[in-house]
């Protein structure tokens, strides 16, 4: 490939995109299935549920601190198949490209892609690529779709709530949305803020095999944070659910980046956080067992479920009052009133 | 974080939630005429446990409120002109006009970035030398010294494509108006921390001297709590005063070096409220000699006479005549992801905090 | 109607007198920074005091005897001592 940049050839299907998918894609992305170049990935029978989920990634700023969109993008599918129970088997990587995108950019994207895969120990099977003409894309969009397998004895639904449960955050909030916020021209602030982004599939298994039946369900606080996810839960299970605020896990420049921008931290998207609803009985353990897990080393409780209003969260403030917790209705956006 | 923390302690906290209720021996109906303190009170959870007998009642004091729907849909004109880019707080991008927000046009393909400060519009100007950059302004004494420094020091470095449209508000003289509304009948006052950093505590005296107590107050927990047991003991002994429970950021005086920078830049204009129609005074206009910064001269964008939306309350809520429960579209037609009036669109606006925080509470 | 929080200052540049320059301040939160502008600070600071930052400007340096006795009223009022509260919380 003699071109630094993405030409609208790349996308034809001719030489042009066997170069890139053998010089670029292929010399990072080493499952012996892609190399195959086949139409579709033939997988083999095992035992389990199916389970199957695919998400698409659009962020800007493309790299930010602690990730980036290559990164995201195997994560993020990964969590979705782990949230169900999900053991994950394989994932696809489809690119849409857009022409003039910086060939430099997109293999560092790739060499992400690939480290993220390499290290979750789950591998991209099949592919796509597409190029739109300049002005018709944002440099690069990816969908990420992924298969794995749960245990048929394994249920979890948002709906599984019952009185007196307990929420399990697996660690510290707001982490990648203000991370992202942070990036973005005329509202950049400096400091240690990074993105969470990380595989969760393994905390999961780790809880999963030690206590199959005492999870109700796993859910991912990504876009609309913490409060939005609990309010489905909530809503699932027609139950109220009463969060204690002064137990919420939160890094003190998040904090302190939110305070500044006047933004709140339970509705920041979370990349690498799961939330656990469990039964009360063996919450302790579960927390315990969590804590020894990479992924899950600051998990906390910060609430219960709770008979009420239906689809109700509350939070207990630190004076000893109460408020509602609502969902999102839009992007967080910082104000200054 | 310093400063706040000590503020936000439950130990501090919780014995002032008791010495509230032991101060209260006669009702309190007190306005809050700050946007952030309406905002700190439901989100600290004092609306929960305020004791009986005391009753807040929401003023205008929320800037995004009581900017006239003309003053909204001339912003939105303004960012459909090509060649503009425009930049506001974020506060303002989902505002209905009569036609939709900002939102609605950004997606249409106006230019309209959120900044935090006034100076990043300007360095969007440096950075966007083919934009006429506009910085829609809207804010309170609070905010008005710092967009007055950003034009002066657009004038000082000789800056040609930024200006500013203002729809800027003073507090004091609507006050004085709204205190003169027979059905208003309120008698304690807690008067907005930040504003009152740049205006000073004094400048409540007159309305102290027509017997409403008044408290200068921040606002943390701890803040908001005190402010409100000291409105109560001002009510119960019958005494009205000015007192200042912020002194860390707040004088008798305020802030004059800042107030100097206002009068450099702006000159009061009579300007229109939502709810509150035309107030004399009640404005700032970009003074003429820095009429190149000044929005309205720059583009002749003529500012159109919307009538307020059918149904919309915001008007009395803003007056304190009425609660959002009461407004026929509240949670109906008027919700936060469809809201009719600014009331509802605004994160600190009445009846926002009440759809998120008030319910049932 | 003000989001405005207290931040460090670390450090200055520009000189209150020199309208010539800018005046601007590195201030710190928890670790967080921004620069921050000093057109309009009512005093002008020094390194390690505290100012209330609003929208990207100082608004007002704080005086630690100021924000002692702050601290100080409210926890008198939370220990039930009104007859201080009454001689302190004057025009002020």
């Amino acid at each position: 490939m003699s071109d630094k940049t993405i030409l609208l050839d790349h996308g034809s299907g001719g030489l042009a995109s066997q170069e890139l998918i053998g010089e670029l894609f292929l010399k990072h992305l080493t499952s012996p299935i892609l190399k195959g170049l086949e139409d579709s990935a033939v997988l083999d029978n095992r035992p389990g549920k199916l389970v199957f989920t695919t998400d698409s990634y659009v962020v800007d700023p493309l790299f930010f601190p602690g990730g980036d969109i290559g990164k995201l993008a195997v994560h993020g599918t990964i969590n979705d198949l782990a949230m169900r129970g999900g053991e994950p088997v394989c994932l696809s990587l489809a690119l849409i490209l857009e022409e003039g995108m910086s060939l430099e950019e997109l293999e560092r994207i790739i060499i992400s892609v690939a480290e993220a895969s390499e290290s979750s120990a789950v591998p991209i099977v099949t592919g796509d690529t597409k190029v739109v003409p300049r002005g018709k894309g944002d440099k690069v969009f990816i969908n990420t779709s992924g298969i794995g397998l749960v245990d048929e004895s394994i249920s979890l639904s948002s709906r599984n709530g019952r009185p007196g449960d307990v929420v399990i955050l697996s660690g510290t909030m707001g982490d990648h949305g203000i991370t992202i916020m942070t990036r973005r021209a005329g509202i950049a602030l400096d400091g240690d803020l990074r993105s969470d982004t990380a595989a969760l599939h393994r905390l999961v298994a780790a809880i999963l095999a030690a206590y199959p039946q005492d999870v109700r369900t796993f859910r991912d606080p990504t876009r609309g944070g913490v409060a939005s996810t609990l309010n489905e839960i909530a809503a699932a299970s027609g139950l109220t659910i009463s969060l204690e605020e002064e137990l919420l896990p939160i890094r003190a420049e998040v904090r302190a980046a939110c305070e500044i921008l006047g933004l709140e931290p339970l509705y920041l998207a979370n990349e690498g956080k799961c939330l656990a609803v469990v039964d009360p009985a063996s919450a302790a353990e579960i927390l315990h067992l969590m804590k020894q897990t990479e992924a899950g080393r600051d998990a906390v409780v910060i609430g219960r479920l709770e008979e009420g209003k239906a689809g109700r969260v509350l939070i207990n403030t630190p004076i000893g009052g109460s408020r509602v917790v609502t969902p999102l209705h839009g992007e967080p956006l910082p104000r200054i009133c | 974080m310093k400063h706040i923390d000590e503020y936000r302690d439950s130990r501090l906290v919780k014995p002032l939630v008791a010495e509230l209720q032991q101060s209260l021996t006669r009702p309190v109906r007190l306005m809050e005429v700050c946007g952030t303190h309406t905002m700190a009170i439901f989100r600290s959870g004092v609306r929960s446990i305020l004791p009986e007998g005391m009753e807040i009642v929401s003023g205008p004091g929320c800037p995004v409120c009581v900017t006239s729907a003309s003053h909204m849909d001339a912003f939105i004109s303004m960012a459909e002109v090509s060649g503009v880019r425009v930049a506001i707080f974020g506060d303002l991008f989902r505002v209905p006009g009569s036609n939709g927000s900002l939102a609605n046009a950004a997606a249409r393909g106006a230019k309209v970035d959120v900044v935090y400060s006034p100076m990043d519009a300007l360095d969007a100007a440096r950075n966007n030398p083919d934009d006429l950059v506009v910085f829609l302004g809207v804010g309170f004494e609070t905010t008005t010294p710092g967009i007055a420094a950003t034009i002066l020091a657009a004038h000082k470095t000789g800056i040609e494509n930024f200006c500013v449209f203002s729809t800027q508000k003073v507090i004091p003289g609507p006050l004085e108006t709204l205190m003169q509304d027979p059905e208003l009948n309120i008698n304690a006052l807690l008067c907005p921390g930040h504003v009152s950093a740049i205006i000073g505590a004094g400048a409540y005296q007159p309305f102290a001297d027509q017997g409403l107590a008044c408290v200068v107050a921040g606002f943390e927990p701890a803040d908001l709590i005190n402010g409100l047991i000291l409105l109560a003991r001002q009510v119960g002994s019958g005494e009205a005063k000015v007192e200042n429970i912020y002194p860390r950021v707040v004088s008798w005086d305020g802030n004059r070096r800042a107030q100097a920078m206002v009068d450099e830049i702006f000159e009061p204009v009579d300007m229109e409220w939502r709810g509150l129609g035309m107030l004399a005074k009640s404005g700032l206009a970009i003074r003429e000699t820095y009429a190149k910064f000044d929005a309205e001269k720059r583009l002749d964008i003529p500012i159109p006479h919307v009538p307020e939306p059918k149904g919309c309350l915001c008007g009395q809520i803003l007056k304190g005549q009425t609660t959002p429960p009461h407004c026929p579209i509240f949670g109906t037609r008027c919700t936060p992801a469809n809201p009719v009036g600014p009331c509802m669109v605004s994160s600190e606006g009445t009846c926002a905090a009440y759809h998120k925080y008030g319910q049932d509470v | 109607m003000c989001l405005a929080v207290p931040m460090k200052v670390e450090q200055i540049e520009g000189d209150p007198d020199d309208f010539t320059q800018d005046q601007i301040a590195v201030v710190n939160m928890d670790g967080v920074s921004r620069q921050v502008r000093l057109d309009v600070v009512d005093r002008w600071p020094e390194v390690g005091d505290y100012v209330i930052v609003h929208a990207g400007f100082a608004i007002h340096s704080m005086v630690e005897e100021e924000a002692k006795r702050n601290i100080e009223l409210i926890r008198e009022m939370a220990s039930h001592m009104p007859e201080e509260i009454l001689i302190h919380g004057g025009n002020s």
